[in-house]
């Protein structure tokens, strides 16, 4: 077909929508389908522009809930198709991502966080934890990847593809309104020449040859007439998730090893969280800080390894606790004392998570 | 010897006897389009998609690549296959619920764009799998287990119009028809119309069938095929609604 759309390697200024789009178009996606919603349009803004040069398509449906479902066809299809969506569509979008994690279906849905709850705000939250990682009536049979910055939405949204292919789950970038909209530098690359193979694709429907005489036709189902055949097929896909979990969990840690205070956030607070330890450490404060990549699934025993140590746990996020909540399930039982600081839908400051850190000694 | 029925050669023989209840017409309907598929000899490019409620029983039904689907969300992921391969033929299967209530934006913006796929729609006037429920297409008067006294046109309106709603939103290049068990004969050919208009890239195509549920609707083999007969027609008109080239009837 057409040429790659990046050569090696690139050094870009751009918003994180651009990134996404492009992104994608390295990883080789087929077919975007999406619906509008802010702050993620300009992921489509920008895939309608470049998509056609390198022939990629695009739908534009009526609502979340069809871009979602027409998702899930496009990849049953064997195509990498994906979308994007935020609040409220991201609500809508749970429906199909249920059948998503039922059927096995590898759609990649990356989701910029607005306000919530209702249409609140349309700039900035990190109010859809529980809904990304846990939305719909299931188990949460997903990878969530929360990225913080331009470079990691460019990252993951490559493996993103990847992981979904490999493993058969859905797999969802957890973005913001502010790595959104905002601009900054990142190298874009061509996955090949960072040794990034893309896992191959395959079909689930339309397969060659005729169903019946040449093969057998692919029959596939979400619905189930017992509880006893409905309780064997979610165990073994529970079973099939607990075994990729070990292989997709993703952390980072910061200045851990000695830290008394050890500062818990994810998605861009890091960032907040990173530029608190520096200034505290200067002042001979030992903190530290924990970040987890992979949001769901969490990488539990790493966190309870550094709670042994630590004097004070402080869970840091622009929302109510939806990230506090994971936190105590992975650590459940450990007796190190949390703390908490939350501004929902607000956006949170290195200098503040200082103030906050220097208050509570 | 074991006496084995006239089945179409794209219905899969093993699922067969099928799941619907007995009188049921989702067996005409499959019937009418595994003819179809047959006489078109497009059984290898299928994919066919079923819906919720009693058309899920349908999911296993033929010798094609098939995928049972939520509510309503039928048509967006046929939809989203088509997009993705154009060379497949694509067919919605669901129930007047899942085409003119929850998936009824669908159903409208498929058509308005024109998607080149084929949307089959059952309607039986309630929801069947559910137990017999006031469905858009219940008729006035009609008794449901949601409208005990019969539905009150004041306050539930009256059966949606399924066939002259979407030729009114499709453009030129779709086919609209309302067929029905009672003539499977003629449903047939619509269908058969519908996927030629598919094959041929004209357009979005629809076909409603009028078909029975004499479980929900307390009704003997008579009084079913009576109310099929005669009631259904005085609200839904039998016949060809939108054929691309040839004049609205």
């Amino acid at each position: 077909m057409s040429e790659k759309p990046i050569e090696g390697e690139k050094r870009v200024f751009m918003t994180g929508n651009e990134v996404v789009a492009w992104a994608a178009l390295a990883a080789e996606a087929d077919i975007m389908y999406g619906y509008p919603i802010t702050p993620q349009n300009e992921v489509m803004h920008y895939w309608t522009r470049l998509a056609p040069k390198y022939g990629r398509s695009f739908l534009q449906t009526e609502d979340e809930i069809s871009a979602g479902f027409t998702t899930c066809g496009g990849v049953l299809s064997g195509k990498r198709a994906f979308t994007a969506t935020a609040g409220p569509g991201n609500i809508l979008m749970q429906e199909s991502m249920t059948m998503a994690e039922m059927m096995r279906i590898p759609t990649v849905l990356v989701v910029q966080q607005r306000g919530g709850p209702s249409t609140a705000t349309v700039i900035y939250s990190q109010q859809e934890v529980t809904m990304t990682c846990f939305g719909g009536n299931g188990e949460g049979l997903r990878i969530v990847y929360s990225t913080c910055s331009h470079q990691e939405l460019y990252d993951y949204t490559i493996k993103a593809f990847n992981v979904a292919w490999k493993y058969r789950f859905p797999v969802f970038v957890l973005g913001d309104g502010y790595q959104a909209k905002m601009r900054e530098s990142l190298k874009m690359y061509d996955p090949a020449t960072k040794g990034i193979k893309m896992v191959e694709t395959q079909p689930s429907l339309g397969l060659a040859g005729v169903p019946g005489v040449d093969r057998e036709p692919s029959h596939l189902r979400n619905t189930y007439n017992t509880e006893e055949e409905l309780c064997e097929v979610v165990t073994n896909l529970v079973e099939e998730y607990n075994k990729v979990v070990p292989e997709v969990v993703e952390y980072e840690t910061f200045e851990t090893e000695d830290a008394e205070i050890v500062l818990l956030g994810h998605g861009i607070v890091t960032r907040a969280a990173q530029a608190a330890v520096k200034t505290l450490r200067e002042q001979g404060i030992k903190v530290g800080h924990f970040r987890p990549i992979t949001i769901h699934p969490f990488a539990a025993d790493e966190l309870r390894a550094i709670c042994k140590q630590a004097k004070k746990l402080i869970v840091i996020e622009s929302a109510q606790g939806q990230f506090e909540r994971i936190v105590k399930e992975a650590i459940y039982g450990e007796s190190v004392p949390m703390e908490s600081y939350f501004k929902p839908g607000q956006g949170i400051t290195g200098e503040e998570i200082v103030e906050y850190v220097k208050k509570g000694l | 010897m074991a006496v084995v029925p006239n089945m179409p050669k794209s219905w899969r023989v093993e699922t067969k006897p099928h799941k619907f209840c007995p009188g049921c017409g989702h067996g005409l309907v499959l019937k009418a389009l595994g003819e179809a598929i047959d006489e078109l000899e497009i059984q290898e490019r299928v994919v066919f998609g079923c819906d919720i409620g009693c058309s899920l029983l349908s999911w296993d039904f033929f010798n094609c690549d098939s995928v049972q689907t939520h509510h309503g969300r039928t048509t967006p992921v046929v939809t989203g296959v088509k997009r993705a391969r154009p060379d497949r033929i694509c067919i919605a299967y669901m129930g007047d619920g899942g085409g003119y209530a929850i998936g009824a934006q669908h159903l409208v913006n498929s058509a308005a764009r024109n998607e080149r796929i084929t949307a089959i729609l059952v309607n039986n006037c309630n929801y069947g799998m559910t137990g017999g429920q006031m469905a858009p297409t219940t008729l006035p008067g009609m008794k449901t287990q949601t409208s005990p006294y019969g539905r009150d046109t004041e306050t539930m309106g009256y059966p949606t119009q399924g066939p002259e709603m979407v030729a009114a939103i499709a453009r030129e290049g779709a086919y609209v028809a309302r067929g029905t068990v009672a003539n499977v004969r003629r449903l047939k050919r619509y269908i058969k119309s519908a996927l030629q208009n598919q094959i041929d890239g004209k357009g979005f195509s629809f076909v409603e069938a009028l078909s029975g549920c004499p479980t929900n609707w307390s009704t003997n083999a008579q009084k079913t095929w009576e109310f099929i007969e005669k009631e259904m027609p005085q609200y839904f008109k039998v016949g060809e609604i939108k054929t691309p080239g040839k004049k609205e009837e």
